[in-house]
């Protein structure tokens, strides 16, 4: 096998420099107009400071951003199955409809005389996601989940001193299985962390949850169906002693997927609930964002949404944009949110309807509880005794003591042609193995997958512990060295410091 | 259903794979009362045909920017998008990514950021920069509350010059972590004010430039007094193009840069999703919010880039994190890096030149109009002028007009006091004619 070529590239993989060392600070893929020469109004403000920003013609720019997208790993090129994150199919219908004109090419203060049919899109938005939870209200505004989070704590927050109870309640209760972002989300947002310890089923039991109550209680945050890929079987219970206390239930709605269409939030006694409308309703991930995070609230929270507020008057809609006069907790963002979110997501729900929302909860869940019967003979799978919501557990137990851990074997799914699934997490589950794979997988691919970490596992069996120690073998890149990056930052470019490739570890 | 390829035969296998009569004994946790018996009352699946009607009727129901004679900015700004742009960010690798946590199949999304990152630390003329942050409103309440942690003082002030949306953003923010706001009256041309309230409680200074109303400030002197004073300079803004004509506020000492990066590559889309810049001093890079790239080299000792200093983040550390961000604005920074590849020094210096010449060229023509008075008085592309009257009605008669004139003041801020104040903006989309329009439907509004 040639392992080393002259040009760097590798068949179709094409070695690609970074712009900083292929452009030119006078090269440009753009025509504009030469300016006229007109005496300038800066004030003597003219930029003194270098600019050394390289350029790119047209095509030296698509070939350098297409070379770069074929070193990624993508949805539309195989099974995606990262446990919490929902890698589901992204229509394109969604893309294009998000570029129509009448939605792309507006400007969020222009007169709402001129915009009626997006502030109607967003109260159909609106209308979709609050019959589908059942709940009364939505804030649209929030930018992604964490920001939906947010948004939910302020308005119980808001809540809470509207009823005096401001200063006295602080305390949030957090299972330890939470994603990250809800500790980080009610530290944020001005309360303190209380942890409800794990136990051994991957469930918050009742009694856990009521030992820790008391009059500085303001909310919980649950994540449900929770983290281990389970659905709270007290949720209802927990969340009547959670109001019998005086205090909220936020639900973190990364995991709504499994129960669309199928199961409302709202039945439950959840009182806020963020939606990743990059999740369940199949916005683009894009790589890291943008997200969105509508916040669905209780009649007890709603009246404290954040502005803007539509508002409908005489069949017009306008925009009521500041909250004096309101109990509006305040503004999550410059605008309304991301609009190019919404209709992607409408986009989503209208081809669905409520009969392909159903049916997505119910293979999002079937497909999960099919690898977790093909799986389970293989791995641990520590709650593999009862059937999972929309993503299965697994840890590396079984594997670990013959040398071989979840890390290796992410890797070693890398050369079988697959993104891993979620490592280490949920935290509470040591080695875990967190897989999703989603409503839209083919069956054949599933089977596919399911035989392919069989067959790891066998080998794992075998001794062949190099093979998953050396994995990646077969990737654009090797294992990359995260300390090294860590303890040296560098973070950008910089003329003359690092013009050269790095070279090896000394 | 077109995006679900299960049969129902594959069902019912798997089902027998599993030992379950029927899905529903998979949802055996659910209490019985809350799984729905029937579906929720909305309508049913369409087709691709009839979903697209729909939407297109709603599209039809509003006015786009581009059939208008347009001068609206204040926080979002009409530029024009290279084709290639949008051709690149749709390809399935970019679009259907996640997050780069598996470097070794991501170094596509993580080389981009590395070159966003040194993009946009070249143009704010800083040390560092972050992976992105969601918009320009958000990236400024990130950065006062990360003033907040750098100094451990409690109090924010914002000039009379920041976008009155981001000061509202910023204050939910930092009221609900118990700092104190003080966000000075809205004044055209008077970003130093902030340094009247130096203390030694005073964690940043927010300053803006160009601000809301246009108005270009040197802050090398607000950077010395925030720094003699213990506190942070904090600067922000809403047009990065302007940086390829005037001083960025790296170059007169701010301490956290930070603002809007729509205008480089992203469209309006009705206020998001956009793209927030942030940048810091090397020194407090352990303080930033967000995600970060960096190099590093794989085992075969070839450079490769991956996301770093994840010890600052939520899922390493949770409720001490230094933000409970996740998500950074992925694609629209990717828009934004291959906008700026596409200018690259010389082509953004062109572009800001003609941005800055059409707003001389709205400047004059407006101020032909009788009764109009330009306040602003050293701008780039944006600029507050005066009418008679009512700026909020002067719109509205614009708009009947075919003239989306700018945004009164007293939208963004209805407590300003500055109800006949007008805020309009020119970039290179106005052709010389919409200029006549807009000053001849001016005139015309005001005459009635």
């Amino acid at each position: 096998m040639i392992t080393e070529t002259t040009s760097g590239n590798r068949g179709l993989l094409q070695a690609e420099p970074l712009i900083f060392e292929t452009g030119h600070a006078t090269s440009m893929g753009v025509d504009l107009p030469a300016p006229k020469g007109t005496a300038n109004k800066l004030g003597g403000l003219t930029r003194k400071a270098p600019l050394d920003l390289p350029g790119l013609s047209e095509p030296e720019t698509m070939r350098h951003f297409v070379r770069l997208s074929q070193k990624n790993y993508a949805i539309d090129l195989g099974l995606f199955p990262l446990g919490s994150c929902t890698m589901k199919h992204n229509p394109r219908l969604n893309e294009r409809a998000a570029r129509f004109e009448g939605f792309a090419d507006l400007h969020p203060l222009q007169p709402v005389s001129t915009v009626q049919g997006a502030l109607e899109l967003m109260d159909e938005l609106a209308h979709w996601l609050c019959t589908l939870t059942g709940m009364p209200a939505v804030a649209l505004s929030p930018k992604a989940g964490a920001h939906g989070e947010m948004c939910g704590m302020l308005a119980i927050k808001a809540a809470l001193a509207a009823r005096g109870e401001g200063e006295t309640r602080k305390r949030v209760l957090v299972p330890s299985s939470a994603h990250g972002t809800n500790p980080a989300t009610a530290a944020a947002a001005g309360f303190t962390v209380d942890e409800i310890p794990a136990r051994d089923d991957g469930r918050v039991h009742l009694d856990d949850v009521k030992a820790k109550l008391g009059p500085d209680v303001a909310a919980i945050m649950i994540t449900n169906p929770n983290t281990c890929g389970l659905f709270e079987p007290e949720i209802k219970n927990i969340a009547d002693a959670i109001h019998a206390a005086g205090a909220y239930f936020y639900c973190d709605g990364a995991n709504y997927n499994a129960i669309v269409g199928k199961v409302r939030p709202g039945d439950l006694g959840v009182d806020a609930m963020h939606i990743n409308l990059h999740k369940t309703f199949s916005t683009p991930h894009g790589g890291g964002g943008p997200g969105a995070g509508p916040t669905v609230l209780s009649a007890a929270l709603a009246p404290f949404a954040p502005v803007p507020h539509i508002v409908l008057k005489g069949g017009k809609r306008e925009l009521r944009e500041h909250s004096e006069g309101t109990q509006a907790f305040g503004r999550m963002c410059a605008f309304h949110g991301q609009m190019g979110m919404f209709t992607r997501a409408l986009t989503y729900m209208l081809s669905h309807g409520s009969d392909g929302l159903r049916q997505v909860a119910e293979d999002a869940v079937l497909n999960a509880n099919y690898l977790l019967a093909r799986l389970k003979p293989h791995f641990a799978a520590p709650f593999g005794d009862r059937p999972c919501m929309h993503e299965v557990l697994l840890d590396d137990s079984s594997i670990k003591p013959k040398g071989v851990e979840t890390i290796d074997m992410a890797k070693a799914l890398l050369d079988e042609g697959y993104h891993p699934f979620t490592t280490y997490f949920p935290l509470v589950v040591h080695g875990a193995m967190l897989i999703e794979p989603t409503e839209t997988v083919p069956k054949r691919e599933l089977v596919r997958f399911a035989d392919v970490m069989i067959a790891l596992a066998e080998r794992v069996n075998a001794g062949d512990v190099q093979f998953f120690k050396q994995a990646p073998k077969l990737t654009p890149m090797r294992r990359l060295d995260d300390t090294r990056a860590a303890r040296q930052p560098k973070l950008r470019w910089r003329r003359g410091s690092n013009e050269a490739p790095a070279q090896a570890a000394e | 259903m077109r995006y679900l390829p299960l049969t129902d035969a594959d069902r019912q296998q798997m089902l027998g794979v599993i030992g379950a009569k029927n899905v529903d004994e998979l949802f055996v946790d659910v209490p019985k009362a809350a799984v729905l018996k029937g579906l929720v009352d909305l309508p049913k699946a369409q087709g691709e045909l009839e979903v697209h009607r729909h939407m297109q009727r709603l599209a039809e129901k509003n006015t786009p920017a581009g059939r208008t004679a347009f001068f609206l900015g204040a926080g979002a700004y009409r530029h024009h998008v290279p084709a290639s742009v949008d051709h690149l960010i749709q390809r399935s690798e970019f679009l259907t990514a996640y997050t780069p946590y598996q470097p070794e199949i991501a170094q596509g999304t993580l080389q981009a950021l590395y070159e966003f990152q040194s993009q946009v630390a070249q143009l704010l003329d800083m040390e560092v920069a972050n992976a992105s942050m969601y918009d320009g409103s958000t990236a400024t309440a990130e950065a006062a509350m990360m003033a907040a942690r750098v100094t451990k003082r409690k109090k924010i002030v914002f000039s009379g010059g920041v976008h009155p949306h981001y000061v509202d953003t910023a204050r939910t923010a930092c009221e609900a972590l118990g700092l104190e706001v003080v966000a000075l009256p809205a004044a055209i041309d008077d970003e130093a004010a902030v340094t009247k309230q130096l203390g030694a409680d005073v964690a940043a200074v927010i300053v803006q430039s160009p601000n809301v109303f246009g108005t270009i400030t040197d802050l090398t002197k607000i950077g010395e007094a925030a720094r003699g004073a213990g506190a942070l300079m904090v600067a922000t803004f809403t047009e990065c193009v302007s940086f390829g004509l005037i001083e960025p506020a790296g170059a007169y000492g701010a301490d956290i840069v930070c603002g809007e990066g729509q205008s480089i590559g992203n469209a309006l889309n009705f206020g998001g999703p956009f793209v927030g810049l942030f940048a810091v001093k090397e020194k407090y890079i352990r303080q930033m919010p967000g995600r970060v790239a960096g190099e590093t080299i794989d085992a075969d000792g070839k450079r490769g880039f991956v996301l770093t200093l994840s010890t600052r983040e939520q899922h390493i550390r949770r409720e001490k994190a230094t933000s409970n961000i996740c998500t950074n604005s992925g694609l629209c920074q990717l828009a934004w890096t291959i906008h700026m590849t596409l200018l690259g020094e010389q082509g953004l210096r062109q572009l800001a030149t003609l941005n800055h010449e059409k707003a001389i060229e709205l400047a004059d023509a407006l101020a032909k109009v009788k009764g109009v008075e330009v306040l602003t008085q050293r701008f780039f592309n944006e600029i507050a002028i005066r009418v008679p009257g009512n700026a909020q009605k002067a719109v509205d008669a614009l708009a009947e007009m075919g003239v989306v004139g700018g945004v009164a003041m007293s939208r963004l801020n209805p407590k300003a006091g500055m109800d006949d104040v007008l805020i309009t903006c020119a970039t290179e989309m106005n052709t010389d004619e919409d200029i006549k329009a807009y000053a001849d439907a001016l005139k015309q509004a005001l005459s009635v």
